[in-house]
Parts: structure tokens; sequence; C-alpha cells
């Protein structure tokens, strides 16, 4: 463990020392970035190996405090979830020095660099924490630093009214957080995770429904998603990527971690986590397609992201629980991967969306356009982390995907008809409409003509954040690419995770997990030499022919202007108005009047529908109740005073009676 | 030679004549002469001794496109099996692969579209994605039937397996609404009537050809032979079901499966002089009746013995 805390010190020091120095910008980004990277080199030697040590040594201090204590244990579940925190905080804190460096005349960045290392501690000691106590302090700080930095523009109202809502939600997923773990030690008689004793089929119910709802906020699982679309787009674009890569993969490895406490699980359980994953998946890429907020989109499409590994955590627990260890393996397999692709590929976007944000000004997609020729660093990593948030080979989405579905489909095969034909046709649906929402976001934003003038101005970014895009989209590529080499490094996670006797495992695994997933990467690899052998052919194909350029032909007319393109809202229109019984879009539009119209406007908004129909009535019939108490506070501190006293003196009674 | 091998080179050099059949059958509904059937081919060499113009907005994804399209479809062809010969690469869930090397490929075309900056090529963009997505579900949804059927997880395996007494065993005719979610996906996929008119180059009514409107010369070309390999691809697919026959001879049970695409060009173009093209709004209901039968399959078939 001395690496590891090793790396949580260097963190810490950075931070302050980013504090101490916030008169002088510079200082405190070398500070805060500097603590970051050093600290991501030194827990990376501490993580990786211990991705597949299986007897972890656990650390265990006491504090004084009356309760818990500090126990630490880096077990391969631990490790997994660590090592993609260190890696895309690195790449992000990186990435943050050169974008940070706007905003450097206007406020100081000290703070805000501290928040961002305190974030970075506060998750890796929660996924190594072993103590209720622990773990939820853990909890607690990594949401208020999150908080902070999301409110980092908070002269804006937007972004303090998105801030409270993440504040509000996630002490609601927090409450239910309390009551598990307060269960949990309660059986275990003591605050100590690992002494929980097996519980009884009501307790484990409880357990996993409070877990579900508890981690489930912070991943954002449908319905509790409402602060996912507004936090991220609010928060600084570093922010963004690693609260959407990595904070929000806290809450599936919570829901992991306490799923191996509650032993074998009943088959309603994978049916909850599958039918979560569906709606989620779906929803989330239909919200996603509707929106033009570049960053808002990924927001919702980390909605459907999570939807997808619940769809494969649903897959591996309905088999755990009918007897398929082999569907088993495959679902949380694909789950577990597709957790570490989220993280590559989406902390990728939204550098992306950060890069076009820092050269056009504007995240709406519908004033963008043309930037791959302006940008072409950020253009073509943003083309390929579209290509692999949809799931397409050769890159690492289709990985963990294809891992999911070979679990249902040997699931229908076997006999589950029923979960595997939804786990199919949820991923097939969801599938084909990313493809049809990320045609739109690289499409409307990058190829074309800019559709304002502050995008055709638009530069390139410097190397520090060319760099750290570059280095995502590389894992991108690599992952899917060596697929099987990077199952086989979390194989001891998956142990775990699948609780199946290790030799049976191992069997399955070089059986019949690993096979089919060389076949797809040596496919995948295939694929990208005949595509470089097919371009020297066309290249030569075309030597020495006549190849002119001209406009774009617009069949017949005579003077095509960037006005004329497609855009987002028109793009997806189709889409949206199919399925505009969920969606509910909100349209104003002021058609040509008259037989020399002038003027004719269209918009579109869609707002969350989670947001509007369920959250703001419950929450204004909390409010109406909240006023009825209002009479008890006016401002006299004389009777506060008597409050205090009198609560006292009831709790004085109380103990004495 | 190893029978595997052989199924891919037919395939590339067999493909153009299904247009081909199809153009001649339209031909003849329409009291005309008609171009011959190798046209397609004539047409292929021309355009590839051509040079090419490109726009001044485009950037290399819209070069790099129709490359892109022409390989995925022909890695397609190497996991699709074809009457009784196996695929040149087969293994537990290549159909998965299978669906979504087309999908890339779909995903190149849209993006080289896109690149134009063209507002037709857009609004063709735009439709060919939302049908798209409205396909897939159908495609994989009718192949899990199929799966469950056969109890096979690979192209090559649940072809391999199929032969009429499966048809005939209880549960099989289900495998009859796959079919029919086959052909209707056929039909989608490569923008035939009732989805889309191949036939009309200038109007707003149209898919496919609108976002290769830009494309020239020999690009139009490698465009061109990938519609063609599409057709045989997801023709194949709907015809190895509907003419299962395995007498145990190679050559005969090949000269079937040729056969049974022949058919569905034939039954491409009979639809495409009989039929118009459909309201837009109307065709994601005739895809979720795709859907709808696959589902409807999946729940009928009994499941491997």
């Amino acid at each position: 463990m001395g690496a590891f805390l090793l790396s949580i010190g260097l963190l810490a020091a950075g931070g302050l020392g980013a504090l101490f120095f916030s008169r002088r910008s510079r200082l405190a980004g070398l500070f805060g970035a500097g603590g970051a990277l050093l600290g991501a080199a030194v827990g990376l030697a501490e993580v990786l190996p211990a991705l597949l040590d299986r007897t972890p040594r656990p650390l265990r201090l006491d504090w004084g405090l009356p309760l818990g204590s500090f126990s630490l244990a880096l077990d391969p579940l631990s490790a997994f979830f660590a090592a993609p925190i260190l890696g895309l905080c690195a790449a992000a804190a990186l990435y943050g020095v050169e974008y940070m460096e706007a905003h450097s005349s206007r406020r100081s960045l000290g703070p805000s660099w501290f928040f961002f290392d305190l974030l970075m501690a506060s998750m890796l000691v929660l996924c190594a924490a072993r103590d209720s106590v622990l773990f939820l302090i853990a909890w607690e700080l990594m949401t208020l630093s999150s908080f902070f930095l999301v409110t980092f523009e908070d002269e804006k109202e937007s972004v303090r009214r998105a801030g409270w809502t993440y504040l509000v939600a996630a002490h609601l997923g927090t409450a239910g957080l309390f009551l598990l773990f307060m269960l949990l030690s309660r059986q275990a008689g003591s605050t100590d995770l690992s002494a929980v004793p097996a519980l009884s089929p009501l307790h484990a119910d409880a357990a996993f429904l409070l877990a579900l709802v508890g981690f489930g906020t912070k991943a954002g699982f449908m319905p509790m998603h409402v602060w996912l679309p507004e936090a991220h787009p609010a928060a600084p674009s570093h922010v963004s990527a690693v609260m959407s890569g990595v904070m929000i993969k806290t809450g599936i490895y919570g829901l992991l971690r306490v799923l191996s406490l509650l032993g074998a699980p009943p088959a309603w359980w994978g049916w909850c986590l599958l039918a979560v994953g569906a709606v989620s998946g779906v929803l989330g890429v239909l919200f996603a397609l509707a929106q033009h907020d570049l960053k808002r989109l990924l927001a919702y499409h980390s909605v459907e992201n999570i939807g997808i590994i619940a769809l494969g955590l649903g897959v591996g627990l309905l088999g755990r629980a009918h007897g398929m260890p082999l569907v088993s393996v495959l679902g949380f397999a694909g789950a577990l991967l597709h957790v570490l692709n989220h993280v590559l590929f989406k902390g990728l976007l939204f550098l992306g969306a950060g890069s076009v944000l820092h050269a056009a000004g504007t995240r709406d997609m519908e004033h963008l356009g043309g930037l791959l020729k302006r940008m072409p660093w950020t253009g073509s990593t943003f083309l390929i982390g579209s290509a692999a948030i949809c799931g397409l080979p050769p890159l690492n989405g289709f990985v963990s995907e294809f891992l999911i579905y070979l679990g249902a489909f040997y699931a229908v095969v076997a006999g589950g008809a029923a979960w595997g034909a939804v786990a199919i046709g949820a991923l097939a649906l969801i599938g084909g409409l990313a493809l049809a929402c990320f045609t739109k976001a690289f499409g409307v934003v990058f190829l074309g003509e800019p559709r304002g003038e502050k995008a055709a101005a638009a530069h390139e970014c410097g190397w520090p954040m060319r760099l750290s895009m570059a280095a995502l989209a590389a894992g991108c590529v690599l992952v899917g690419l060596c697929g099987p080499m990077v199952l086989f490094w979390s194989s001891g996670t998956l142990l775990q995770v699948c609780a199946l006797p290790p030799a049976a495992f191992q069997s399955l695994l070089f059986g019949s997990v690993l096979p089919p997933l060389l076949w797809v990467c040596g496919a995948g690899a295939a694929l990208l030499a005949a595509l470089i052998l097919g371009a020297l052919a066309r290249a030569w194909l075309l030597r020495g022919r006549p190849v002119g350029e001209s406009g774009t032909w617009d069949c017949g007319y005579a003077a095509p202007g960037p006005r004329m393109q497609y855009t987002a809202s028109s793009f997806a229109q189709p889409i949206t108005g199919l399925f505009s019984f969920f969606l509910r879009p909100r349209e104003r539009a002021s058609g040509p009047e008259g037989y020399f119209p002038a003027s004719a406007s269209y918009a579109t908004e869609t707002p969350d529908l989670f947001r509007e129909r369920l959250y703001e009535p419950v929450f204004s019939g909390v409010l109406r109740l909240a006023w009825r108490l209002r009479w008890l506070q006016h401002g006299r501190i004389q009777l506060y005073v008597l409050y205090i006293a009198l609560t006292l003196l009831v709790l004085l009674l109380w103990r004495l009676g | 030679m190893r029978p595997e091998l052989l199924h891919l080179p037919l395939a590339l050099f067999c493909a153009p004549l299904l247009p081909g059949i199809i153009n001649r059958v339209k031909a003849f509904f329409a009291g005309r002469c008609g171009p011959s059937v190798f046209q397609p081919y004539r047409d292929l060499l021309k355009l590839l001794r051509k040079g090419a113009v490109f726009s001044r907005t485009a950037t290399w994804v819209f070069r790099a496109g129709p490359l892109a399209s022409l390989v995925c479809a022909a890695a397609a062809l190497a996991l699709l099996p074809l009457g009784g010969l196996p695929a040149l690469v087969c293994f537990p869930g290549d159909i998965v692969l299978f669906a979504y090397v087309l999908a890339l490929g779909r995903f190149c075309t849209v993006a080289a579209a896109l690149d134009t900056g063209s507002a037709f090529e857009g609004m063709g963009a735009s439709r060919e994605v939302w049908f798209a997505a409205l396909a897939e579900p159908a495609l994989l949804l009718g192949l899990a039937a199929m799966a469950r059927q056969g109890g096979e997880l690979s192209l090559t395996g649940l072809y391999g397996s199929l032969e009429p007494a499966v048809l005939l065993a209880p549960g099989g005719p289900a495998l009859l609404l796959v079919a029919a979610a086959l052909l209707i996906i056929t039909l989608a996929e490569n923008s035939r009537i009732p989805f889309d008119d191949p036939d009309t180059h200038l109007e707003l009514t149209m898919i496919h050809e609108v976002m290769v409107l830009d494309h020239s010369g020999p690009d139009f070309g490698l465009i061109q032979y990938a519609a063609a390999l599409r057709l045989w691809l997801l023709g194949a697919l709907a015809a190895g079901l509907l003419l299962p026959v395995r007498t145990g001879r190679p050559w005969l049970d090949l000269t079937a499966g040729l056969c049974g695409l022949c058919a569905v060009a034939l039954f491409t173009g009979v639809v495409e002089s009989v039929m118009a093209r459909l309201r837009l709004t109307r065709v994601s209901q005739l895809l979720a009746a795709a859907a709808a039968f696959s589902v409807l399959a999946l729940m009928l078939v009994r499941g491997a013995p």
C-alpha cells in the first residue's frame, strides 16, 4: 500500500500547494497538475500489479474517531476502478493546464486545482476503502469537491442552478447509502465491510434496492439521472471528462462491491438491472439525439453508456441466478470492459468538446461546423471517439458490447430467451440510435461549412490539450485491437465479480470467452489493414488522372451557402419526431408570411421528461409543505436559543427516563 | 480447393449481376428492352477509368467514405455462408460482428455525405440513420430467433444446420417470419422501393442516391460496387432461410444458394415494378413490423433439443 498512500500524499501536497499559491495562476497550475500527474504515475505502479493479485494486503489504522477506522485494501476490483481514475485524471490535468489559462485573468485558479486533486484523492480512497465510515467520508468529499468544480464559473446563473441540482441529487443518493451502510454494519456488528455476514433474503433484498438507488443516483441510472445533463455542461471541460469518465463509475463500483457482499443473487435483481439498463440506454440516447448543446448531448450519452453497463450486469446476474456460468462471465466481462471503454472514449469526447468550446466560444452545435479543417487534431480524435462510442469495430466500444451480446445470445440458446432478447433488442436499438447521434455530433460540428463567424475563425489548441486527446484516442484503438489482453488483465476482477470456482472460471475464460474475442480483434486488425491497402490502391488508381476541385453540387443552385446546410435539429428531427411521446420536444416557429417573406425562425428544445414531470411536481409539493413550517423560523435569536434549550431538556429527560 | 475459400471470390465477382437482374425485371414490367444484365460491370469499369472532382468543402473524410464502406461490405462477406459453402471466417457471435461491420460502413457513408455541407446530402444522411436505427433490432432479433431454433451462434453454424426438416419441425415454420423480416430489411438496407427510389436522382424523396450526389469517378464506382455487395449480403441471409437445400453435394447446394439470390433479385425487381415508394411516415411502421415479426418468431420457435 506504500505507493498508493504516497500517491494520495502527492495529491494532497499538490492540492495544498495550488491553494497556497492561488494568487499566481501559473504556479497553482504547476502544483495542481504536477501533483495529479506524479500521483497518477506513482499510484499506477501499485495499482496495475494489484489487478491480478488475489491476496491483497490490507492496511488498517485507528484514527481516534468514535466510529470506523482508516482501513484500505487493493483487491482486483478496487484496482480495476482505481487504474482508470489515475489514467484519466492525469490526462485531464495535463489538458486543464492549457484549458484553464483562459480563465486565469479573471479569477484565481488555486481553489479549482485544489478541488481537482481532492476529487482525485477522494475517488482513490473510495475505491480502496474497507470501512463503511471511511467509504462514506470519501464519498462525501468526492461529492463536495466535484460540486465546487462544477460551480467554477459561479457568476453565471445557469451554473449555480446546475450546481444546486447536483448537490441535492447527490445527497438524496447519499441518504440511501447511509441507510444501506447502517443496515450492513448492524448485521456485521462493526463498520468493517469485510465482516458482513451472510444476510437473510429480506435484508439482502433491502440492501440491493438501497444500493440501486444510492449508487444509481451517482451512476446516472434513469430516472435518477437528472443531475447529469445539468452538471456536465456547466463544469469546465476537463472536469466534465473526469466526472463523466470516472466519477459516475464509482456508482458502478459501489454496486459491484455491495453485490459481492450479498451472496447469491435472486433472478429479480438481474431483471431489475436489465430493466434499468434498457430504459437508461434507450431513453438516454434518445434525449442525447434531441440536444443541440454538445456537452449536454455527451452528458445524456453517459446515461446511455451506464445503461449498457447495467444491461451487462443484468445479464451477468441473471446468468448466475439461472446457473449459466458462461452467460454470467460474458455479461460481467462486457460490463467491466465497458466501464474501462467508457472512461476512454467519453473522456476523449468531453476533452474534444472542451477544445471546440475553447476555440469557437460556443457549445451550441447550430453555430458550429467545418472544424475538421481548422482543428485537425481535435477533429480526428473526436472522430475516433465517436466511432468508438457507437460500438463500431475495430474500436474499443465494440469489444465490450460484443461480449454482452454474446452472453445474451448464449442465454437465448440456453433457455433464457426472454431476458436474452430484451438485452439484444435494447443493445441493437441503442447501437442504431447512437450511430445517428454521433454522425450528427461529429458531422454537424466538424464537417461541412462553419455556421457562424466564431467557428470560421477557430484555431487548433496547443500541445498539452492535443497530447491528452491523442493519448485517449490511442487507448480507444489499442483496447479495440488488444481486447483479449485487456480482458486477461481484468480476469482477476472478473473472477471476483462472478464468484465462480477459479478452475471453472479459467476453463470458461480460455475456452469460450477469449477465442471469439481473439477473432473479433483479429478481424478488426484485418479491417484496418484492408483499409490501408485500399487507400494505397485508390491513390494508385487516381495517379495521373485529372482530379479537380469545385463547389458542392447543389442540384443546379448557383450560390449555396453555409446557412443552407442541414442543421443538428433537422438531422435528428425524423427520429425525435418518431419518439416524441417520450421526448416531448417544444417547438417555437414563426413561419414565412406574405408574398416576399423576409424572416422566419424555428427552434426546438427538449427538456428532461423526468425533471419536468416527476421531480418538479414532487419538489414543489415539498416546498409547499415546508412553507407551512415557516412560522418556526422567524429570525428571533431568543426563540432559537429556546428551541435548543428545549431540545436539550427533552434529550436529558429521555436519557434519564 | 478448400470450400471456404470459394465463396468470397465468387461473391466479389458475381455481386454486380444482382442489380443487373433487378433492372432487367423492371424493364420487362415496363415493356422496355432494358440494359443487359452485365451493364453494371460496364458501368463499374467505366467509372474506374475516370478522374474525379471533389468539393472544396470536403475533407479527407469525404474521400475515405466510399472506400471504407466497400471494405466493410467485403469484410461482412467474409462472415457470410452461402448454400452449404461455409464462410471464410466463423466463430460464435460472428452474427454481431456482421451487423456491426455493416454499421461501420454506414457510419463512413453518412459522415462522407455530411462532409459536403449540402442540404440534400444532409437530408439523405438523416433518413439513412433513421431507417438503420429501426432495422438493426429487427435484424439482430431475427438472427436470435434462428439461433434459438438451431442452437448455433455463428452464421455458418446457423445456415449449415438449416434444412427442410428444420423448417417443418415444431416451431420451425416460425422461421418464415424471420425470412419475411429479413426480406424487409434487405429492401430497407439497400434503399429499394418501398423505402427509397433508386431511379430518381434529383428528388427530395430519396436516401441513398442523394447521399452520394457529390462522389465521382472511381469513388462513385466503389460506392456502386459496395451497394451490389450489400444486396448480396442481406439477400443471401433471406434466401438461405427460404431455400435450405442440403443434398450433400456441394455444387448442387451452391447452385441452390445462387438461385435463391437470383430469386431475391427477381422479388426486388417485381416489388419495384408493382409498388410505389411509401410515404416517409409509413416507413417506420414497416420496419417496426419487421421487428415485430422477429420478436414473434423468437417467441414461437421451440429451441434446440
